[in-house]
C-alpha cells in the first residue's frame, strides 16, 4: 500500500469540488449534522484520541490545542484556517484545496463548534487568487444550510499580500488586523491572547481535512493507516528531479525511498538518474544523502535520529548534476527576502547567510557560519529566523556534501 | 500590595512582583542584561534581542524585556549560548551601521568582544540624510531598527502614529507612510523621536550642522535647567548652551512632568532667547 486516499478524494470522486453533492458524497454533510447536537467536550475528546497532530511542520497535538482555546476563560473566540502556504517547495494546500475544499472547511466549522467559536476567518495566500473563487463558491455551499452564517458560525475570507512571513500564526494575526505582519512575542499564546487578543485555534488546512475525515469515520478508522505515535496520512509535494512530481497523500511510516520509487508515486529519479541528495521539510528541511534516504521512514520519531522532521511534507529531489551551492544560495536569498526585518539576527543575519554563501573561501566561513546559525535559532523571535539556517547546517554536517558546495563557486540568486 | 513572584537567576533568589518582565527580575540579581532597544519609558520592542537570558525548558532563548516572570523561573544569563548570541548580535549591528556614533552598541561591542569586522561590509545600506524639516535630520543609514522612535510617536507619549516600519528583511525602514518627507506627514516635530533614538540616526538639525562643521564640542557644553515659558504645563527643559548660545533642548527622562518628552515649542522654539534687539 503505497498511496493512501482519505484527504484527497478517490478519483472515483467525480462531483464538483464545491457542491452540495460533494458534501453528501464524502460523508461531511452527515457527519456536520450529527456534530450540531454533540457536546463540545466530546468533539475535543475525539481529536484527542485519534492522536491527531499538527500538519502545518510543528506536529502540535490538535486535541491539546483545541482544548486549551476551549479552556479560556474568555468566551468570545475565533478559529482560523491557515492557507498561508508560501515557501518554495511546499503546494499541498493548494491541491488540497484544489480538490476537496469543503474537507478543510467542515474541519473549520468542527473546530468552532468544538471551541465556542462563532467566527472564522481563511487566511489564503496572496498568490492564490484562483483558489479563493473555489473558496467562495464552498462557502456559498455551506451558507445554504446556515452552517455559515448569523446563525451558524460566520466565516471570512482574508488574502494574504505576498509576504511569506504572514503564515506565522501571530504574523497572521496582526495581518487580519489590519497591522504589519510582524510576529508577536509568545507567550502570551493564541489559545489566550491571539486575533484581537482574544482565544484563537489557528490549524492548517491539511489539518482541519483530517479533522473532517476523523469525524466523518471515527477515531479507530483514522488509526487503521500509519504509525502508532503518528496516525493518519501526510500530504507530501515531491519536487525536482522525479519522473512524476506532485501532491501524494501517503501514511506515515512509509519508507521515504518507496516515495522516491514507487510508480503510483514520484516513480524514480529523473534528471540524469543519480540521486544526490534529497531536501526534506521544507526550505527549513534537512539535505539527506542517499543512504539516509534510504534508510529514512517517514515519522517524527525516526526522522529525529538523522535531525531531519517532515516539516510541511515538502521533498526536493536533486540529481547528481545539480550544483548544490546555488540550491543553498536561492533558499538564503528567499529566507533574507522574507524576514519581516523586526528583529536583529533575522534581519541581518539572514542577509549575512546570503553574503557568506555567495562570497570565496567558503570553507574558511565554517565557524562564522556555525555561530551565526545558532544564534538565530536562538535569539530570533519567530520560527522564521529560528529555522532559515536549518537546511545550511544539516548541509555543513554532511561532510561529502559540504566539500562539494564548498568547492563549486558562489555568485548571485538565481 | 502587588502579588510577589519568586524566581531563580544565576543560582540566586529573587523576588519581584508579579507581571513583571524578566528585565527586573535580572537587575535585582545584579545582571542587568544589555538592550539596545528597551528604553525605561516605552513599551518594549523585543526588537533587538541583545537581552536574550536562558529560562530552563524553553527551546530558544527568551527576550528580558518583554519576557514576563514566572513563580520558580530558572533563568541563566551568561551561559555560551546567550554570550554567543549577544556577540554576534553586536557584529551584526556593527556590519550595518557606525558603532562608533552609537554609544550603546559600542558598549555592547566592547561587553562582548564582538570582532566589528566579522560580517562587515558586504552590503552596506546607503542612504542619503533626510534633511526636509528646519528641526531634525534622519540618517537612516544610522538605524537600527530598534523603534523607540515609533512607540514615542505613538502611544507611549506623542500619539500622532506619524512613523511605521515600512519594507521588509534589510530593507525594513522606518517611513513617514508612502516615503513621503515629513513635512507632508502627519509629523508634529516635537523631536519626542530625537529624544529616545540610541544611535543617532534621528538628530537635531543645529546639532547635526555644528557636528558637520567640526564645532560641536561636548566639553564646552553647559547645561541649565529651566521651566519651559510657552504654556502652563510647566515642562522641564535643559538647555544645552555652547559659546553662550542654546545648541540644543532636552527634558530630563526621569523628569515626572515630562519623562523626557517636549512639544515642538518647548524643544525647538528657543530662537527668540538670543534674537537680537528688533
Amino acid at each position: 500500500m503505497s498511496e493512501v486516499r482519505r484527504l484527497l478524494p478517490e478519483p472515483g470522486v467525480t462531483s464538483a469540488p464545491a457542491s452540495w453533492t460533494r458534501m453528501v458524497e464524502r460523508g461531511y454533510a452527515e457527519a456536520y449534522a450529527r456534530l450540531l447536537t454533540t457536546d463540545p467536550g466530546d468533539i475535543i475528546r475525539e481529536v484527542v484520541d485519534s492522536g491527531l497532530a499538527g500538519r502545518g511542520g510543528a506536529a502540535f497535538p490538535t486535541g491539546r490545542k483545541w482544548a486549551s482555546v476551549a479552556a479560556a476563560p474568555v468566551l468570545t473566540r475565533y478559529v482560523i484556517m491557515n492557507a498561508d502556504e508560501s515557501e518554495p517547495g511546499t503546494f499541498k494546500d493548494r491541491v488540497l484545496l484544489e480538490h476537496d475544499p469543503l474537507g478543510p472547511l467542515i474541519g473549520l466549522l468542527i473546530a468552532a463548534r468544538a471551541v465556542g467559536a462563532r467566527q472564522g476567518y481563511v487566511y489564503l495566500r496572496g498568490e492564490y487568487p484562483d483558489l479563493e473563487r473555489t473558496m467562495r463558491q464552498a462557502l456559498a455551499v455551506l451558507e445554504k444550510p446556515g452552517w455559515i452564517g448569523p446563525e451558524g458560525v460566520s466565516v471570512e475570507i482574508r488574502r494574504g499580500a505576498g509576504a511569506y512571513i504572514a503564515g506565522e500564526e501571530t504574523a497572521l494575526f496582526n495581518s487580519i488586523e489590519g497591522r504589519r505582519p510582524e510576529p508577536r512575542v509568545k507567550p502570551p499564546f493564541p489559545a489566550t491572547h491571539g486575533l484581537f487578543g482574544l482565544p484563537t485555534l489557528i490549524q492548517n488546512v491539511e489539518t482541519l481535512a483530517n479533522v473532517a475525515q476523523l469525524f466523518v469515520h471515527g477515531a479507530p478508522w483514522f488509526r487503521q493507516v500509519g504509525t502508532a505515535t503518528t496516525p493518519g496520512t501526510k500530504l507530501v509535494a515531491v519536487s525536482g528531479h522525479v519522473t512524476r512530481p506532485g501532491v501524494y497523500e501517503v501514511p506515515f511510516g512509509i519508507p521515504l525511498q518507496t516515495v522516491l520509487d514507487d510508480p503510483q508515486l514520484a516513480a524514480g529519479i529523473a534528471g540524469s538518474g543519480q540521486l544526490q541528495c534529497v531536501l526534506l521539510g521544507g526550505s527549513a528541511g534537512t539535505f539527506l544523502s542517499p543512504p539516509e534516504v534510504a534508510g529514512a521512514v517517514l515519522d517524527y520519531g525516526p526522522l529525529r535520529a538523522l535531525g531531519a522532521s517532515i516539516g510541511s511534507g515538502a521533498i526536493m529531489v536533486f540529481d547528481h548534476t545539480v550544483e548544490m551551492r546555488r540550491i543553498l544560495i536561492q533558499l538564503a536569498a528567499f529566507f533574507a527576502d522574507e524576514s519581516c526585518g523586526q528583529c536583529v539576527p533575522c534581519r541581518i543575519g539572514t542577509r549575512r547567510l546570503l553574503d557568506i554563501l555567495q562570497a570565496d573561501a567558503l570553507a574558511r566561513r565554517e565557524p562564522d557560519l556555525r555561530d551565526l546559525a545558532s544564534a538565530m535559532r536562538d535569539a530570533s523571535i519567530c520560527g522564521l529566523g529560528q529555522t532559515a539556517p536549518m537546511a545550511l547546517l544539516s548541509a555543513i554536517d554532511r561532510p561529502a556534501l559540504w566539500e562539494d558546495i564548498c568547492a563549486s563557486k558562489g555568485g548571485q540568486s538565481l | 500590595m502587588s502579588q510577589m513572584v519568586s524566581l531563580t537567576v544565576d543560582g540566586r533568589r529573587v523576588s519581584v512582583p508579579a507581571g513583571t518582565m524578566l528585565r527586573e527580575a535580572c537587575r535585582a540579581a545584579g545582571e542587568t542584561p544589555p538592550a539596545l532597544c528597551w528604553h525605561e519609558h516605552l513599551t518594549p520592542a523585543n526588537a533587538c534581542r541583545a537581552c536574550v537570558v536562558q529560562v530552563h525548558d524553553s527551546r530558544a532563548l527568551v527576550a528580558a524585556c518583554s519576557r514576563p516572570v514566572a513563580e520558580d523561573m530558572v533563568v541563566e544569563t551568561n551561559t555560551p549560548r546567550v554570550l554567543n548570541a549577544r556577540k554576534i548580535i553586536a557584529e551584526l549591528l556593527a556590519s550595518a551601521i557606525d558603532p562608533q556614533r552609537a554609544p550603546d552598541l559600542l558598549e555592547l561591542v566592547q561587553a562582548t568582544g564582538a570582532d566589528v569586522g566579522r560580517f562587515g561590509g558586504a552590503t552596506p545600506r546607503v542612504e542619503p540624510v533626510k534633511d526636509d524639516n528646519p528641526f531634525f535630520v534622519r540618517d537612516y543609514s544610522q538605524c537600527i531598527l530598534c523603534y523607540r522612535c515609533v512607540e514615542a510617536c505613538g502611544v507611549d507619549a506623542q500619539n500622532t502614529f506619524a512613523i511605521s516600519a515600512a519594507g521588509r528583511g534589510v530593507s525594513a525602514r522606518i517611513d513617514a507612510a508612502y516615503d513621503r518627507t515629513l513635512p507632508e506627514s502627519d509629523c508634529v516635530f516635537c523631536g519626542n523621536c530625537v529624544a529616545v533614538c540610541p544611535t543617532g540616526a534621528l538628530i537635531d538639525r543645529q546639532e547635526w550642522q555644528l557636528r558637520s562643521q567640526a564645532v560641536w564640542d561636548p566639553a564646552r557644553i553647559t547645561t541649565t535647567e529651566t521651566v519651559c515659558s510657552f504654556c502652563g504645563v510647566g515642562c522641564t527643559l535643559s538647555l544645552q548652551v555652547m559659546d553662550n548660545r542654546i545648541v540644543k533642548v532636552t527634558s530630563p527622562h526621569d523628569n515626572p512632568v515630562t519623562h523626557g518628552m517636549l512639544c515642538v515649542k518647548g524643544r525647538y522654539g528657543y530662537a527668540y532667547v538670543q534674537a537680537g534687539d528688533p
